[in-house]
């Protein structure tokens, strides 16, 4: 009997405490921010909004390789290839379904260009929901996002318009096999 | 007619508008208190401090979609809503919350009382049948067994102070704490009557009837638009009473502590009055961010091995001094 009200006493008596921890919460300073009126710092590498970035030299870094359409978990991304004079490849359109993106960034780590990237920009909401579908015009940038120096046709093999086999950063010129006498 | 005794028109209408938009008011306090003591902000954006949010919500609630399920007992169903906040209303209405004002003053305000909290039950239960709807039904049985159940002991509870001040009438009542409150001599009958009005307006943490956990909504489940609102405003009506039932009972009513009276005696009464309700108010909110649902057997067996047990045996002591003392 003793122990039973012993027991009861201790229960009341941790409810009690619970009470007066929880009112003192009433002093503390409040862990959110009001969201609209204080922005909260965004850091640099959140995933947010797409971007397709260009290259030093302002051309699109994009080279319609589709890798980022395969590694998309939600196949929220199209483009289609096409071919200018010079001979580099570009996307005729890209098209990002942002209703349907989870922001894994997925596609900024398999794109071998780092034409596409994240952003630490997250307030996309619509009141249309077609206006989620974003197409090229909206997502290509004029500067070169994350990466500033990098461009990939200038270290990659490939030839075009204006740089020859064998003219890239760190690439000797093409041999010929037949001079590889022994 | 307009003058301060009770039962006039004045009094009828300040007791009713200001019960109700205290009521109402407490959905906003609630929510903000309930922000505060989760390191939260709460409701702050509908006007200065987000008083109007209550009007937001209103609006919200209704222009949705007021649906009576087909299945449901249509007569039934439309009924059971408007009990709880008339019944509550009907209690507030013996309530002294100063000399002078009130709507009633009945000889047995404190069985009028008891009367009106069981006839809320039927709200609950008859909610829960009509709906026609097993989680409805479940959380029309438990409420049923809990309020029937914490009745009881909340009635005893009470005894030692219908002993110590020899009437039923809340106003005499609060008279006879004139030489002390209540609170002294009757510490344990309020621990009882707190636990179980708790339990009877079934607030946090006694909401077993809804359960959102485990019934999804319990017994207005089917309910929606202002009929929900209905149950909903009737529950902070609910809460008022309690409120206010606690310092008439306990804590010496309007009567102020230790002689702290100022002005005329309807002002103290009333400041005094309301101040004691507010800070039971607050403390309901504060038991609902703190404590934690009891399972539905843990309920009944606290009930009726640990709350019936301490209530008797307070009514046993009571009795017995003032026996003792009358010689
Ligand atoms: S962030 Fe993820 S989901 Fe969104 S487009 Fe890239 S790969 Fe697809
Ligand atoms: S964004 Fe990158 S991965 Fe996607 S198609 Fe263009 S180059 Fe390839």
């Amino acid at each position: 009997m003793f122990k039973a009200i012993g027991k009861q006493i201790h229960i009341i008596w941790s409810q009690i405490v619970t009470l007066w921890m929880v009112f003192l919460h009433l002093f503390t300073k409040a862990d959110t921010v009001e969201y609209p009126d204080v922005k909260p710092y965004m850091f640099p590498r959140w995933r947010g909004r797409i971007i397709l970035t260009r290259d030093p030299d302002g051309e699109e870094r994009c080279v319609a390789c589709n890798l980022c359409a395969v590694a998309c978990p939600v196949d929220c991304i199209a483009l289609q290839k096409t071919e200018d004079e010079n001979g580099r490849w570009y996307p005729e359109f890209f098209r990002i379904n942002f209703s349907r993106c989870i922001m894994c960034g997925f596609c900024e780590e398999a794109c071998p260009t780092h034409a596409i990237q994240l952003t630490p920009d997250f307030e996309m909401a619509e009141y249309v929901r077609q206006d989620m579908v974003w197409e090229k015009e909206h997502m290509l940038i004029q500067g070169t996002g994350k990466y500033h120096d990098y461009n990939f046709y200038n270290v990659a093999g490939k030839a075009i318009g204006g740089k020859g086999k064998g003219e890239a950063q760190n690439e000797l010129p093409p041999t010929d096999r037949r001079s590889l006498m022994p | 007619m307009f003058s301060f005794e009770v039962g006039s028109l004045l009094n009828i209408g300040l007791v009713l508008v200001v019960g109700l938009v205290v009521s109402i008011m407490m959905i906003w306090v609630e929510r903000r208190f309930l922000g505060f003591f989760s390191d939260r902000l709460g409701p702050n954006r509908v006007g200065p401090f987000g008083i109007f949010q209550v009007i937001a919500d209103a609006l919200k609630m209704l222009t949705k979609e007021d649906w009576i399920p087909p299945f449901s007992d249509k007569f039934t169903f439309v009924i059971a809503p408007m009990i709880l906040p008339i019944v509550m209303l009907l209690s507030l209405g013996v309530i002294p919350f100063a000399p002078g004002i009130g709507v009633m003053d009945l000889n047995i305000g404190l069985l009028w009382v008891f009367a009106m909290a069981g006839l809320a039950s039927y709200s609950t239960m008859l909610g829960g049948l009509a709906s026609n709807n097993k989680f409805s039904l479940l959380g029309a049985l438990r409420g049923a067994g809990q309020m029937i159940s914490y009745e009881v002991f909340m009635g005893i509870s009470i005894l030692g102070i219908v002993i110590l001040s020899d009437s039923f009438s809340l106003r005499e009542i609060v008279q006879a704490q004139t030489d002390g409150w209540f609170i002294i001599p009757q510490f344990f009958g309020f621990i009882v009557f707190m636990v179980a009005g708790m339990a009877e307006s079934h607030r946090w943490p006694f909401d077993l009837p809804e359960g959102e956990a485990e019934i999804i909504s319990g017994y207005n489940t089917e309910y929606s638009g202002m009929k929900f609102g209905l149950f909903m405003i009737g529950e902070y009506i609910g809460m008022v009473v309690l409120s206010t039932l606690i310092p008439v009972l306990f804590f010496g009513g309007w009567l102020a502590p230790f002689g702290l009276e100022f002005g005329n005696e309807i002002i103290s009464g009333l400041f005094w009055m309301g101040a004691k309700t507010s800070f039971f108010l607050i403390f309901f909110v504060l038991v609902r961010a703190a404590l934690v649902r009891p399972r539905y057997d843990q309920l009944m067996s606290y009930g009726w091995l640990v709350m019936l047990p301490l209530s008797l045996v307070n009514l046993l002591i009571t009795g017995a001094v003032v026996l003792y003392q009358a010689g």
